[in-house]
């Protein structure tokens, strides 16, 4: 007897939309999220191309149908730690980790976010760093569930046994439960969705960028964050070395994408994430010299074509054909980038205020001996069995693939293949 | 109207800086608290944040909110957002208004922030005055069909017939020439795979044998969609095919005299009147070709099945189903007389023509004609055009594919000719993703890759074998001279032949770019602004096989929705019938959902008229309450009223 | 306070086209002067002629009716609905001493915020020239 429920693990745009579409065939749905919030990546980025739709905007209504949705059992801040079983009958245990807050009591008032000792104080990885927050927190304003949890690698009580716990005091439900233990649920399921999506890619890679040594050399992450009103400055680009504002800004593409020492494949979204996050620098600023150091530009999405055009001959944007091959740190913190200049000619040296480096992706793989192994590409992307016919379904019977673990991808085509894979799960569970 | 005291809450949203920081938030905030009903004005950063939902749905009751107006974006993005959260808290959802002060003020105002601030307050209050006349409305729940149609026998639409189908559903697949796998199966190969699109094409289509619930129509078109999500009803008429299924023997392809150019192959092969475009093609038996059939009956003769009917006429076909998926695909590009030497030789090839060329089963059996010395791809032909004046029209989209189109076969004729010289001449290599492997592979095997500015294109000078073509690179700042054996020019797409049609048979939008508009570029790409009706595969844009395979899936699972569920929700917007109707009756002839019928009644005695509205048949547009002189006919949710109320509202200043 | 005359425009924009162009004028950070009040209709047919008179004899400067171009409505030919009864709307100007540039009838499509913006900006321009309506009191 197939079970009519699936499995969807990764709570990010993919997933979302593979979950929802399987909900509204009146599908029951877990969706397991290892972070505190469903979202995903693109609830960290400011606006989106082509149309600059600020992406909270667009995100919010999936985040709230997701978390809302009758058939929809959201796990967060849980992670898959075993599948067995077959196609139609899989058995799944998931560890939900302990957020040390109930969430049934938890009202998400951020009150404890408030007088944490911590506060401001712990690396805030929705911010990718850019900003701090507490050992309690709530990763973003528009968060599902929007619930506290308390980080315990950082939280004082529970790594040292010694706190003044004005988190709990201050919480006027009384949800927090400094004793609260991980649970283990096993989930019986007739198909898995995987949409584990990406991550960025190490830039250290590239030691020449100064990535981590260097106070202004930024992820094409980091600056959507700077740009986000929501974002840790309140949507002001400020350096982080001194917070002035950046009057000049290099934008380098292709690091560790299209590069033999670190991964060979495009990452396909960065280009025009790059012209995007430049635009938008000029409109915060129009004064602002924005220069994009490109190999190829790779406008080929629906209307990015048109959006390049417009970076170029309305915005200003400046695009050099070349690779940067170092940087170097002045005393005062601003960047000499050199490089070749293709079209141009020779080798340019700029002085500049900000590097951000399109940094490329590579994959969030699934645990190893979580029980089911999905054959990767080269490329260490998720495959489908033979997706000329079938661009989800992966080798194993019932599992199914969509997003950028398939491989990296923009917006809409991850929404598109997390709608496939929905498809596809949901004619199996419907079987007779 | 009721008794009932009104009192609105009013939302002022800062949506980040993206209103807050044009508009004085503040200022409008306390406007809106002093006009008349406005019991509650409040603000809030993210007004779709879940807090502020909540926020909405507490103060109904503690302020006992009757009607609730948000100022923020367009409806378009958040009106069901905030109708589920005044649900929420215990109101009707159609007591809920939204004054759109991003879209409409704050983002084209940015330079006049005081004019932009006074703009929004007026905006909210013509919200106000609307919302003081709102009526709670109720959706009624109709049955949908359990039927799909899926129109275009492409892959993607293959693909959504055979999910849907699978899925338990009825399907009916329409492809308008009378052999199913659409452009795909044209091509010779496909990249990091020995399997051939004709094979992969082959296996959808065997899906579709195994179905049994699954109709396929060869040779339809629609022409006529009436009724809406649910209940559609599909007038379709069909060409002849002139054949019944047989087991293609192929007797009557060997007797008739009469031959043609194989437009399969780009008229780079000759066909008979009746024919096959190729062996394995589905379904598996012939077609004639009216266009050049001479009726002179050998083929009738020589079939021992009696399958041919040479005198078949039209036929039509209705059909009614609950919601279709539309799949018609894009046409490549063909390039102007004389566009980089195209039609001057048989040396210059496009993409799709190298394609049958490279074919090993085609018509060359893989051969390029001739000596193979240098062969040069010009990248970009059709594509990224640059309007010279405002009102020329130009393909300035990327088509997405080429470039790995064009690298894929660059290996493949270096692989054939190791000696052979190949060139791509691009302007940017747009192999995107996992295709970066095949650029790798093409620079190992030597393929010469030389940029050039699009400003500068390429020239190509027509010789008698093959062509001379000049290529300023960017790299070098030289111009090179290459004397070319074949040239290939790397088309690239425009909206299909058919697209104009399809359009207004479905009621679809075009995008700027001229394909088929989704709903939302990013977040809702499969839907369109006909509920019910979904696009997959390249009438959306460029896509590749395994894109456009993903997107019929993913339309399939759009089209799944409704059909499981078994019912929709019908929008309560309907025009409804006022007392002041006297039966004049002249909105009946406008009506476009022909939903308007003329009736009579008694009352005290005497026969009286009146018009009633048929609900299912409405769409809501309202040209009936425009007609009526009398205020006869309404409506609901954008009455006279309520229009009236905020045109006199934008008036008070 | 500035002298110089500043025309109000009440626009009524189908959902399906012009409400959406305008929304995407928005999006594409098109600017045009804040003198444009919009309405939102379901269709470009759904405008009683009585609301378009109401208007501009209450104190409108003008009025724009905007709806999806020929072959494009949602509904299917609502707007061709809209442009006989605009015609009708003309000779009702005429009746009541409004000059024709004080109302017009535009299709403008979902894709094209550029010329929505560019619709009342001329709008704008020209009812400045032309003055404030003779209906406005005071």
């Amino acid at each position: 007897m197939t079970q009519k429920k699936a499995l969807v693990i990764g709570g990010g745009i993919a997933g979302m939309q593979a979950s929802l579409d399987l909900a509204d065939q009146g599908i029951k749905v877990y969706l397991v999220e290892r972070n505190p919030s469903i979202g995903g990546n693109m609830a960290k980025l400011d606006k989106t191309f082509p149309t600059l739709d600020c992406a909270a905007c667009i995100i919010t209504p999936k985040l709230v149908d997701t978390g809302g949705h009758k058939n929809i059992e959201l796990l967060t801040y849980s992670e898959v730690q075993n599948i067995t079983g077959e196609a139609g009958a899989f058995k799944v245990k998931v560890l939900k980790k302990a957020r040390f807050v109930d969430i049934d009591k938890c009202t998400g008032c951020a009150a404890c976010t408030q007088v944490c000792v911590l506060k401001n104080k712990i690396l805030d990885e929705h911010n990718e760093g850019m900003g701090k927050r507490g050992a309690a927190y709530i990763p973003f304003p528009q968060a599902v569930p929007l619930k506290a949890t308390i980080d315990p690698e950082h939280c004082l009580f529970l790594t040292k046994g010694k706190c003044t716990m004005k988190c709990v005091e201050a919480c006027g439900p009384g949800a927090i439960d400094h004793e609260q233990k991980p649970e283990e649920v096993t989930l019986a399921v007739g198909s898995i969705i995987v949409a584990t999506g990406f991550k960025l890619e190490d830039p250290a890679k590239k030691p020449e960028y100064g990535y981590g040594v260097y106070d202004n050399v930024i992820t094409s992450l980091q600056i959507e964050r700077l740009l986000s009103p929501s974002g840790p400055t309140g949507g002001e680009v400020k350096r982080p070395s001194d917070g002035e504002h950046p009057k000049k800004v290099a934008f380098l593409q292709c690091v560790c994408s299209r590069d033999l020492n670190t991964n060979i494949y495009c990452s396909r979204y960065c280009c025009m994430q790059a012209i995007k996050e430049a635009i938008l620098l000029k409109e915060h600023n129009p004064d602002v010299e924005v220069t994009i150091f490109y190999i190829d530009i790779r406008a080929f999405g629906k209307g990015y074509e048109e959006l390049y055009n417009r970076a170029k001959d309305e915005f200003g944007v400046n695009f050099v054909k070349g690779r940067i091959a170092e940087i170097h740190e002045k005393d005062d913190k601003s960047l000499v980038t050199i490089g070749e200049d293709i079209v141009g000619g020779g080798v340019v040296e700029s002085k500049v205020d900000l590097v951000v480096l399109s940094v490329g992706v590579a994959p969030v793989p699934l645990p190893e001996g979580i029980g089911i192994e999905i054959p990767v590409w080269r490329d260490n992307f998720y495959r489908a069995k033979n997706q000329y016919v079938d661009a989800v379904t992966t080798d194993i019977p019932g599992v199914f693939v969509a997003g950028c673990a398939e491989s990296p991808k923009d917006i809409p085509d991850s929404v598109t293949q997390g709608s496939a894979a929905a498809m596809r799960a949901s004619i199996l569970l419907e079987e007779k | 109207m009721t008794e009932e005291e009104l009192r609105v809450g009013v939302y002022v949203c800062h949506c980040g800086t993206n209103i807050a920081g044009v508009v004085d938030v503040d200022a409008v905030v306390e406007y809106a608290a002093s006009l008349p009903n406005v019991v509650h004005a409040t603000k809030n950063m993210y007004m779709c944040s879940l807090p502020a939902q909540s926020g909405i749905k507490e103060d109904i009751k503690k302020h006992s909110l009757n009607r609730v107006v948000v100022a923020s974006c367009t409806p378009k993005m958040h009106e069901p957002t905030f109708r589920a959260a005044v649900q929420a808290g215990g109101l009707n959802p159609f007591l809920y208004e939204q004054a759109n002060i991003r879209e409409h003020c704050a983002w084209v105002h940015a330079d006049q922030p005081e004019r932009a601030t006074e703009k929004a307050k007026d905006l909210v209050r013509m919200a106000v005055a609307k919302a003081r006349l709102l009526s709670p409305l109720n959706p009624k729940k109709i049955a949908v069909i359990r039927s799909a149609l899926v129109v275009g026998g492409g892959p993607a639409g293959l693909r959504s017939a055979a999910d849907l189908a699978s899925r338990g559903f009825e399907v009916s697949l329409i492809e308008k020439s009378h052999f199913l796998g659409g452009n795909a199966v044209r091509s010779a190969s496909l990249p990091f795979t020995d399997q051939t699109p004709r094979e992969a094409a082959a296996v959808l289509t065997d899906a579709l044998e195994d179905e049994k619930n699954i109709s396929v129509h060869t040779g339809y078109e629609a022409e006529s969609l009436n009724g809406y999500l649910g209940n559609f009803t599909i007038s379709l008429v069909k060409k002849p095919r002139f054949v019944k299924e047989c087991s293609n023997c192929g007797r009557c392809i060997a007797v008739c005299p009469v031959e043609t150019d194989n437009e399969f192959d780009y008229g780079l092969s000759m066909r008979k009147a009746i024919y096959m475009p190729y062996d394995s093609a589905y379904p598996n038996y012939p077609a004639i070709d009216m266009s050049v059939c001479k009726k002179c009956g050998e083929c009738v003769n020589a079939c021992a099945e009696s399958a041919i009917d040479l005198e078949a006429e039209d036929e039509k076909l209705d059909l009614s189903v609950g919601a279709v998926v539309i799949a018609t695909g894009a046409k490549n590009y063909t390039p102007k007389d004389g566009e980089f030497g195209w039609g001057k030789s048989d040396r210059v090839l496009s993409l799709p023509v190298l394609e049958r060329v490279l074919d090993k089963t085609g018509p060359t059996k893989g051969r390029l004609k001739g000596k193979v010395e240098n062969v040069v791809f010009i990248g970009c032909v059709g594509s990224r055009q640059k309007k010279t004046s405002e009102e020329e029209k130009v393909n300035e989209y990327c088509s997405r594919i080429c470039c790995t189109e064009s690298v894929k076969n660059a290996i493949h004729i270096k692989d054939r000719h190791p000696d052979a010289g190949v060139f791509y001449l691009f302007r940017d290599i747009r192999t995107y993703g996992r295709d970066e492997y095949l650029y790798r592979e093409a620079l190992e095997k030597g393929v010469v890759f030389i940029q050039f500015e699009g400003d500068v294109p390429p020239e190509v000078n027509v010789l008698k074998k093959g062509a001379k073509v000049v290529v300023s690179d960017v790299l070098s700042r030289e111009s090179f001279e290459i004397p070319a054996s074949h040239v290939v020019l790397a088309t690239g797409f425009e909206p299909g032949a058919d697209a104009d049609k399809v359009l207004e048979v479905f009621k679809l939008n075009r995008s700027a770019d001229g394909f088929f508009q989704e709903a939302h570029i990013k977040l809702r790409p499969l839907e369109t602004s006909t509920e019910g009706v979904f696009i997959a595969g390249a009438c959306q844009a460029p896509k590749n096989l395994v894109e456009s395979i993903a997107s019929g899936s993913a339309a399939a699972a759009k089209a799944a929705v409704p059909l499981s569920m078994g019912e929709v929700e019908l929008d309560p917007a309907k025009a409804m019938v006022t007392e002041f109707c006297d039966g004049c009756a002249i909105c009946i002839d406008p009506c476009l959902g022909k939903a308007i019928t003329l009736v009579e009644y008694e009352k005290d005695g005497e026969l009286k008229k009146t018009v009633e509205v048929n609900e299912a048949l409405c769409k809501g547009c309202g040209v009936c309450m425009a007609t009526c002189p009398k205020k006869g006919i309404d409506v609901r949710h954008f009455t006279l009223d309520q229009l009236q109320a905020m045109v006199d509202a934008a008036l008070e200043t | 306070m500035t002298d110089e005359f500043e025309p109000l425009i009440v626009a009524f924009c189908c959902n399906w086209c012009a409400y959406a162009g305008a929304d995407l004028a928005g999006v594409s950070r098109k600017k045009y002067p804040p003198n444009v009040r919009i309405i939102r209709v379901m269709c470009s047919d759904m405008v009683h002629p009585n609301l378009v008179m109401n208007a501009l004899t209450k104190g409108a400067d003008g009025v724009l009716i905007a709806g999806c171009h020929p072959g494009d409505c949602h509904y299917g030919g609502g707007n061709l609905k809209a442009e006989e009864r605009a015609n009708a709307i003309m000779l009702m100007l005429e009746d009541f001493g409004l000059e024709p540039e004080r109302f017009r009838l535009e299709w403008i499509s979902t894709s094209e915020g550029n010329k929505f913006a560019k619709v009342v900006s001329e709008m704008v321009a020209d009812l400045k020239k032309l003055g404030p309506s003779p209906y406005k009191r005071g």
